[in-house]
């Protein structure tokens, strides 16, 4: 199993890669390193692509010039297109989303002070405790 | 044979709602012109599918047709592909997203102000274009790129509300649903490397040689399973559910509306897709996920009842109730036969119309009361605003399966076809259990409703008159349930031959 | 709960057990307090000879320990997903097909076409920009609506507070540390700006002959308008990139996109035939609609990289 393992070692490291990214992900509780586990996750989707892509000693797939006017178009030349092509969707569809995550953690920070998730759950809970006393107090006073 | 104009309609409606949220964003904002204008284009789209429907039941022979994306055919371009399952949702999507718009057009008002309600509307319209996207494609990194706009635009309809409680849930339902589309990607690429294909059809024929030949099980199981949870988190299936809550109860009623009756079914008509053209049945049978689904949603359907009735908020226990629902409809997936996947499919069309009545219905009690959402602030609500408080009878009477009311039809669809299923005890003994669960926080709830209070109904009696557009579409929600409920038989026969196609 | 549920409940209890109906105004008994655990008299936990209970005990000890304990299961549970994570899906990659080998799975009949006949079917030099814009342009379109998307729930999201005085206090700008008199930022700014134009604009209208396109271009165009915007100051892009013109250029721009592609969707899916000329394959003006649909793609590429930039610093375009 190693000696495959080592035969596929870039595909190897790109799924250690999207472990780590994933782990990040679900378990960090600072909302800016989540996001930055995101990254290292769609990275590494990327370089498994880059990796699935590869076929040895062959080209980038860019026409080549045959030096007689004509276009060596063989296939046993370039390496296969269709992964670059769903790289670059999902560098696209990365930067959206990474965009959209800051977003909104701006405006979880601006709302509650900190970037921990746990705490501006804490800090949620005090302030509807707090509202609720409130309300209950002024109930008790029109009672009075 | 279709004709012409029937075949263009997968590809046209895709592409007027696209067109329609582009335009959005420059179109004049007073008088709520945008979201007048979308609700015509989606209106549009609702005729276009009905006659795509209606056409593809009278086509005889040929159910089915694929629409090529351009001038290359299928292995080589992007394909869409239409059969009457695929009509029926789109329908079914769109009048659910029309009445969800409409019914909520007053509290849209009030909670969004004007500039972000035009974003809204462009949000609305590409969330409604990835949906239909989703129903109709037949390439499998397609799905995966509108899944991600389905992603942005859901949570985004989460946060247009502004308060610091909406930001927190849809950043929570943001990271949730990467993590899940996440592991759709890594399951995408493994496939695409094992069987060198994204089009739906050759990767089935793909790995059905994998199979026979027993070659490549293990990364077939294991990218089945990522793709399988991927799509579960997405559709808030029972452990992977914590998300749905924040993010439904907090958001404004018509988002709560659309992301519980829309936004959830269309991810889980993928993981069909992904189970019935890519995979097959017997593979899937093969590779055990069968039983891991029926599990999972046994398990929603009892736990997504159960925090239900732990809630007081009334929204949030509506969107715990989704919970429960989508494990109905997973239990049917999980029986893994044509009958199943069917009854499914009826749960899917009959909770996306419920859903949104109940969440529209709750919106109207608690304008009324308000806008407090707890239960006990609800009392005697119904007295005030009546046609909210009928949606909301008729919508828990529904979800509890009375017969006559629409959840019936789909509670028996499925227990009729867990009885040719090995999982039949099981299957039956979750859907009773479920009933009742579903009874005891959905009866207390109407109870408090129908309670007279003197205090609240003698301050506002007379004073509060729904505007006719909420009038309308909560009769339009009623009419429907009472539809669906007595005269489901030709929808389900229709079902199943979309199945049976798919 | 009240007094109309408690009557509502009599009823159905009578109902139940089969009592005749009673009489009106019948006087309800007023029910003894129950006598609950919590309302009797708490023992002094201050007095000399308390001794603490297990329950405090632990409680105290949580107080104490409590968020240590649970940082540490936190970090220990985090080890363990990933190591399980990982190692699931190392054994899964020893089980693929081996890397760079020619007779692969994903090597089959569909590359050999793109790589074969893409350069006339599609007239583009580029095999993936024949790829992306034109066999698989449905996917391409759905990659700029996706930014579309975040483009304009980021502007909802950022640029609403700046209407409001939110938490944050200041309102509007975030932070303008810099000051909009380096002398050297805006030399330097003043004769890079051209060259990181130009080499964009390069790489966008090259985008089917070469490495590049419209997403990579328009990312280079974007920096150039940051460099800008940071030497000379926010004010100075907004005599011409201001928000309705970002909105406008990017709807514009997608809309040109949608409406070609929409042309060559419905023209291939119907078998009519196209008017668009597929050019010669190597010149500039080759590849039918993917040099025009590369523009369109890097203007809505450097308008939203600009964006997010603005918005996130200023908190408005």
């Amino acid at each position: 199993m190693l000696e495959k393992l080592f035969l596929n070692h870039y595909e190897a490291a790109a799924v250690i890669l999207s472990g780590i990214g994933l782990t990040n992900l679900l378990l960090q509780r600072n909302l800016i390193k989540k996001i930055i586990g995101l990254n290292i996750m769609d990275t590494a989707v990327y370089l498994f692509l880059a990796a699935k892509g590869y076929v040895e000693g062959r080209a980038a797939p860019i026409l080549l010039e045959n030096g007689a006017g004509g276009w060596l178009r063989s296939s046993a030349l370039y390496v296969n297109p269709v992964p670059a092509g769903l790289v670059l969707t999902g560098i696209v569809v990365s930067v959206s989303v990474t965009a959209f995550a800051l977003a909104l953690t701006l405006k979880v920070y601006e709302a509650y002070g900190t970037l921990n998730i746990d705490e501006a759950l804490l800090k949620m809970t005090q302030e509807q405790e707090e509202i609720e006393s409130e309300i209950e107090n002024a109930e008790e006073k029109v009672l009075v | 044979m279709i004709d012409t104009f029937a075949f263009n309609i997968p590809f046209a409606s895709i592409f007027i709602m696209m067109i329609s949220a582009i335009l959005t964003p420059i179109l004049p904002k007073k008088n709520r012109f945008p979201e007048k204008f979308s609700c015509y284009a989606i209106g549009t789209v609702a005729i276009l599918s009905a006659y795509l429907l209606y056409s593809l039941s009278n086509s005889g022979q040929s159910l089915s047709f694929n629409f090529a994306m351009g001038h290359f055919p299928a292995p080589w371009g992007n394909e869409l592909r239409a059969g009457p399952l695929e009509a029926v949702l789109s329908l079914v999507f769109c009048v659910a997203m029309l009445l969800s718009l409409t019914g909520n057009f007053d509290s849209t008002a009030e909670d969004i102000p004007t500039n972000r309600r035009q974003i809204f509307c462009v949000l609305v319209n590409l969330l409604m274009a990835s949906l239909l996207a989703l129903t109709y494609t037949n390439d499998l990194f397609t799905a995966y790129v509108f899944i991600e706009i389905n992603t942005i635009a859901a949570c985004a309809i989460v946060a247009v509300k502004e308060s610091p409680e909406t930001a927190r849930a849809a950043l929570r339902y943001l990271i949730m649903s990467l993590v899940g589309s996440g592991l759709v990607m890594i399951s995408i690429c493994l496939l695409y490397g094992l069987t060198g294909h994204l089009l739906m059809q050759n990767m089935h024929g793909a790995i059905q040689v994998l199979v026979t030949t027993k070659n490549y099980l293990l990364p077939l199981t294991v990218s089945l399973a990522l793709i399988t949870v991927g799509l579960a988190i997405k559709s808030a299936l029972y452990p992977f559910a914590f998300w749905l809550p924040d993010a439904h109860g907090s958001s404004t009623n018509s988002s709560s509306a659309i992301l519980s009756g829309l936004v959830l079914k269309g991810h889980i008509f993928i993981l069909i897709k992904v189970f019935y053209r890519v995979f097959g049945l017997d593979v899937i049978h093969l590779l055990k996920m069968d039983t891991v689904i029926f599990i999972l949603g046994v398990s929603a359907m009892v736990m997504g009842s159960v925090h239900a009735m732990k809630q007081n908020n009334i929204k949030k226990m509506i969107a715990w109730s989704s919970v429960a629902q989508v494990g109905y409809i997973f239990l049917g997936v999980g029986l893994n036969t044509v009958a199943g996947v069917a009854a499914a499919c009826l749960h899917i069309i009959i909770h996306a119309c419920v859903k949104p009545m109940l969440f529209t219905a709750a919106g109207g009690l608690s304008s009324v009361a308000g806008h407090k959402k707890g239960l006990h602030e609800l009392m005697g609500t119904f007295y005030i605003n009546r046609w909210a408080g009928m949606g909301l009878i008729t919508g828990a009477c529904s979800m509890m399966g009375i017969p006559a009311f629409a959840g019936f039809a789909s509670k028996l669809s499925l227990t009729l076809s867990s009885f040719e299923s090995r999982f039949m005890f099981w299957a039956l003994a979750a859907l009773a259990t479920s009933s009742v669960l579903n009874a005891l926080y959905y009866v207390p709830a109407v109870i408090v409703v129908l309670t007279h209070n003197k205090k609240t109904v003698s301050s506002s009696m007379g004073e509060y008159q729904p505007s006719k557009l909420y009038k309308f579409s909560m009769f339009v929600f009623l009419i429907l349930n009472f539809y669906l409920g007595l005269f489901c038989v030709p929808l389900l026969r229709l079902i199943t031959r979309g199945v049976n196609v798919l | 709960m009240n007094e109309e549920l408690k009557i509502i409940w009599r009823r159905f209890f009578d109902w139940v057990m089969g009592n005749g109906p009673r009489p009106e105004n019948e006087v309800i008994p007023p029910e003894a307090p129950p006598d609950l655990p919590f309302t009797r008299k708490p023992k002094d936990k201050y007095s000399r000879f308390h001794e603490p209970t297990l329950r405090e005990r632990y409680n105290n000890w949580l107080e104490l320990h409590g968020l240590h304990i649970f940082a540490i299961l936190y970090s220990a549970m985090s080890i363990l997903v990933c190591v399980v994570i990982v190692s699931l899906l190392l054994v899964t990659v020893a089980e693929l097909p081996p890397f760079g080998h020619e007779r692969n799975p994903a090597n089959n009949e569909v590359i050999r076409r793109y790589v074969e006949h893409g350069g006339f079917e599609t007239g583009a030099q580029n095999i993936v920009a024949g790829l992306i814009l034109d066999y698989r342009a449905f996917d391409t379109f759905g990659e700029s609506a996706v930014l579309f998307t975040a483009a304009v729930s980021v502007l909802m999201l950022l640029s609403a507070s700046r209407s409001k005085n939110n938490l944050s206090g200041g309102g509007g700008k975030r932070f303008h540390s810099f000051s909009h008199d380096d002398a050297i930022l805006r030399n330097v700014a003043s004769l890079s700006i051209p060259i990181i134009l130009m080499l964009g604009c390069t790489v966008v209208i090259n985008g089917h002959l070469s490495p590049g396109g419209g997403f990579s271009g328009g990312a280079i165009l974007s920096a150039a308008l940051i460099l800008c915007a940071n030497a000379y100051g926010f004010d100075h892009v907004h005599s011409f990139l201001n928000e309705r013109t970002f909105i406008f250029s990017s709807s514009t721009a997608l809309m040109i996109y949608a409406m070609s592609k929409g042309y060559s969707f419905y023209t291939g899916a119907n078998q009519i035939h196209s008017i668009i000329p597929k050019g010669t394959i190597g010149n500039i003006l080759s590849g039918g609609l993917i040099l025009p649909l590369n523009i369109c793609v890097g203007l809505i590429v450097a308008c939203t990289l600009y964006g997010f930039y603005a918005l996130f610093s200023e908190g408005e375009i």
